[in-house]
């Protein structure tokens, strides 16, 4: 009896602590952060928006896409990503990454799938074929692939877009970044940077960021 | 495909970083929990919600206190979830199903943070920030008090019992550590690409002129709390691997980073406590020691790659990010592991056999390496009680533990700590295994789907949260088998841990004898680290043969 009495008065004493947590802690944190990231980093916190120029916004409307996230692409003309997990392919509603493990019958198939898909379209070995590129990522939504697989696409590229193969591979050149301070991360090559680069310097027709 | 000399460097500068500035949050750590002054704010909101901040409260009523609170918090977080469609900025999503918001409510307040749902598809802004942002921050506050609590048991004597006042603990441990460097790791986060609005998904056309609805929220506040305090669920469902949450390789050493500050600092904070910072020392040397092992081999795994569909692919890099690579991920799995965080930058279901059997081992270890941002230290203090106990025997002396003698009493609560997750562990896992419903949830068959079973129950009980996401556990058998593993194997080991200190709390230090073994020798560290494996493989081989290792083989 004393103990369930302690217990209430504890857990009054509780109540009164997590209203005032979740005013500090829930509504003036957040928002706080809110104000300071929309003033000092607005581009940033709005989720890195660019248009299809390439210049940065943070209206969605003139947008063609997120810097920091990967979209779908099926058109010759431009460098395909990794395959994704994430709903029909790159849907930030439905993030995911397969689960698959690595014994999974299912996966094995996909791999295989994937292999024969991409050495058809580029023109290559299955044995040339990058992890990357017949791997899902985590998120389903991966901006990035590695610099073997984007330059297992310049020739196809080049082709399509009418553009010179050593241009291509220019362009490959500047939306690669290495690893950062030499030891963090992966080589990598921002797909949509770089297909907004291919865009621009084809002058290829788009509706990217049209709504 | 990573290679070794980054992986190698990347470890190397997380350890600087940790090197630099574990003792300085250790000793502001110690000296918080031993000062008698509060803040002027504090003590203004002290009077404000009627609460004695200098009470020395009874073991039972520190107990009560936590209980009590927690179990308010159970509730608040049901009631959010509940009620989410009436709530602003909700989103349009209705509200939790009964099960899912019992699940999430006892996920969040247990520090666990296991997530059945998925953040977009489900949460507005109002759960994420007044619901589980509030429960990430004072989850780990209240872990945090535990700890100090013991640790103020093990330095103080002949106090009837009394060790120390749970809501001062727990303000400060909030007000003073937690708040500030979340606020600073939030804005670092927004520069280097974290979203934080309060935006609802906006269309765009990509360049192939299709849709892609982006998505916006408060990310970095909740993202920089949640990996500060261990807690580990993401805002949206594929956690620290979207790139909203985590966007480059430099916001991925500081969210590394985050996790493993306060657990380390918290056992260096022990040795301040306890006035022989060489005991803090030999408590981080164990945390240290076990983790660098289980960071070497997870890398080792992945790098290498065994298993069939890595071997076809050319490298294990399904669910993995190309901007983390196999190392980062490896790297971020075992810390996730070893802190009880669970965030994930890759997922573990698609990790090697050996690798995933790692992150399962590393949670079967009972969050000590270095553990969660509380019960790592408690967890890791637990077990030094049980070496100095068997060394005891061995030598037919009474053992003692910094001062305090291990008698019946004391072991006895021990031992009841150390049985309780693998009591959990294995029974629940016994029980999804015989169920149907629970069966139901299993992505694949045989030894790998057996591990998605036993990697979930072993997550909850250990209050990790990290999953073998191919389960399908957003069903009322998953969500309340899990929910209470989470309940009990956060309480029952808390209330055992407080009882303990308060035992501490009574007696007189007794100084060291010929017969006393030293427990801040190298010995000791090896010892320790010794039982505490011991212990996880008299416990749990069997289930790892039958999942991880015949898997490893087939």
């Amino acid at each position: 009896m004393k103990t369930l009495l302690a217990f209430s008065r504890q857990s009054l004493a509780g109540l009164r602590v997590l209203l005032a947590a979740t005013l500090l802690l829930g509504v003036a944190y957040p928002l706080l952060v809110t104000g300071v990231a929309q003033v000092a980093f607005p581009w940033r916190a709005d989720g890195s928006l660019v248009t299809v120029e390439g210049e940065r916004t943070t209206d969605p409307d003139e947008a063609a896409g997120s810097a920091l996230v990967g979209q779908l692409v099926d058109d010759d003309r431009l460098f395909r990503p990794r395959p994704s997990a994430a709903g029909e392919g790159y849907d930030m509603l439905a993030t995911y990454g397969s689960n698959l493990g690595p014994e999974s019958p299912e996966l094995l198939d996909l791999i295989a799938a994937r292999q024969a898909e991409v050495a058809a379209r580029e023109g290559v070995d299955v044995a040339d074929v990058p992890p990357d590129a017949v791997t899902a990522s985590a998120s389903g939504l991966d901006p990035d692939i590695s610099p073997r697989y984007a330059a297992l696409q310049v020739p196809r590229v080049a082709a399509a877009s009418g553009l010179p193969e050593a241009a291509v591979r220019e362009l490959v050149a500047e939306h690669t970044a290495g690893r950062t301070l030499g030891v963090l991360g992966e080589p990598r090559v921002d797909v949509l940077g770089l297909n907004l680069a291919v865009v621009d310097a084809a002058g290829l027709e788009t509706t990217g960021g049209d709504r | 495909m990573s290679a070794l000399g980054p992986a190698l460097g990347q470890v190397l500068l997380l350890a600087a970083l940790l090197a630099l500035t574990v003792p300085v949050l250790g000793r502001r750590l110690a000296l918080m929990y031993l000062s008698p002054r509060h803040l002027r704010v504090e003590s203004a909101a002290y009077r404000l919600l009627r609460l004695d901040p200098d009470a020395d409260q009874h073991w039972r009523t520190y107990a009560l206190s936590v209980l009590g609170f927690s179990m308010v918090g159970v509730l608040g977080l049901y009631a959010l979830g509940r009620l989410q469609q009436h709530l602003p900025l909700s989103l349009g999503f209705p509200a939790l199903p009964a099960d899912g918001a019992w699940n999430t409510a006892v996920s969040f307040v247990t520090n666990t943070n296991w997530q059945w749902y998925s953040g977009e598809a489900a949460l507005g802004h109002t759960m994420q920030m007044a619901g589980l942002t509030v429960q990430n921050f004072v989850s780990a506050g209240v872990g945090m008090a535990v700890a100090a609590a013991l640790a103020r048991g093990l330095a103080r004597s002949g106090r009837d019992g009394r060790v120390g006042n749970f809501w001062t603990d727990l303000v400060r441990g909030v007000v003073r550590v937690l708040l500030p460097i979340a606020l600073l790791s939030a804005l670092l986060l927004v520069a280097l690409g974290a979203v934080q609005n309060l935006a609802e998904p906006h269309a765009v056309t990509t360049l192939s002129g299709a849709t892609q609805e982006i998505t916006g929220g408060p990310v970095a506040s909740q993202e920089a709390i949640k990996q500060l305090g261990t807690n580990g669920g993401g805002f949206y469902n594929v956690n620290s691997a979207h790139p909203f949450e985590n966007p480059s390789p430099a916001s991925n050493l500081l969210e590394t980073y985050l996790m493993l500050l306060v657990p380390f600092a918290m056992a260096w904070a022990f040795g301040h406590l306890v006035r022989d910072r060489r005991q803090g020392g030999a408590v981080v040397a164990v945390m240290a020691l076990l983790l660098t092992t289980s960071v070497a081999l997870l890398t080792w795994a992945e790098m290498a790659g065994p298993g069939s569909a890595p071997e076809l692919a050319g490298g294990a890099l399904e669910g993995k990010e190309v901007r983390f690579g196999t190392a980062g991920s490896a790297l971020w799995a075992a810390v996730t592991t070893g802190t009880s965080t669970g965030a994930v930058n890759a997922m573990h279901d698609s990790l090697t056999a050996p690798g995933g059997g790692i992150a399962l081992f590393n949670m079967m270890l009972g969050e000590i390496s270095p553990g969660g941002v509380g019960s790592g230290l408690y967890g890791m203090l637990m077990l030094a009680v049980v070496t100095v106990f068997l060394s005891g025997l061995m030598v037919g002396r009474t053992p003692e533990y910094v001062g305090k003698r291990i008698g019946q009493r004391e072991i006895v609560l021990v031992a009841g700590y150390v049985l309780t997750t693998p009591v959990l562990v294995l029974v629940g896992s016994a029980v999804a295994l015989t169920a149907p419903a629970g069966l139901a949830g299993l992505q694949e068959g045989g030894p790998h789907g057996l591990t998605e079973a036993v990697y979930a129950v072993t997550s909850a009980s250990n209050n990790n949260g990290s999953a073998f996401g191919g389960l399908t556990s957003g069903t009322p058998f998953w969500n309340t088998l899990l929910g209470l593993c989470m309940l009990l194997g956060r309480f029952v080991p808390m209330v055992l841990v407080l009882a303990l200190a308060g035992r501490f709390a009574e007696q007189h230090p007794r100084p060291p004898g010929a017969g006393t073994l030293p427990t801040h020798r190298p010995l000791f560290v090896t010892l320790l680290a010794g039982v505490a494996l011991v212990l996880v493989g008299l416990t749990y081989v069997p289930v790892l043969v039958l999942g991880p290792i015949v898997e490893s083989l087939s």
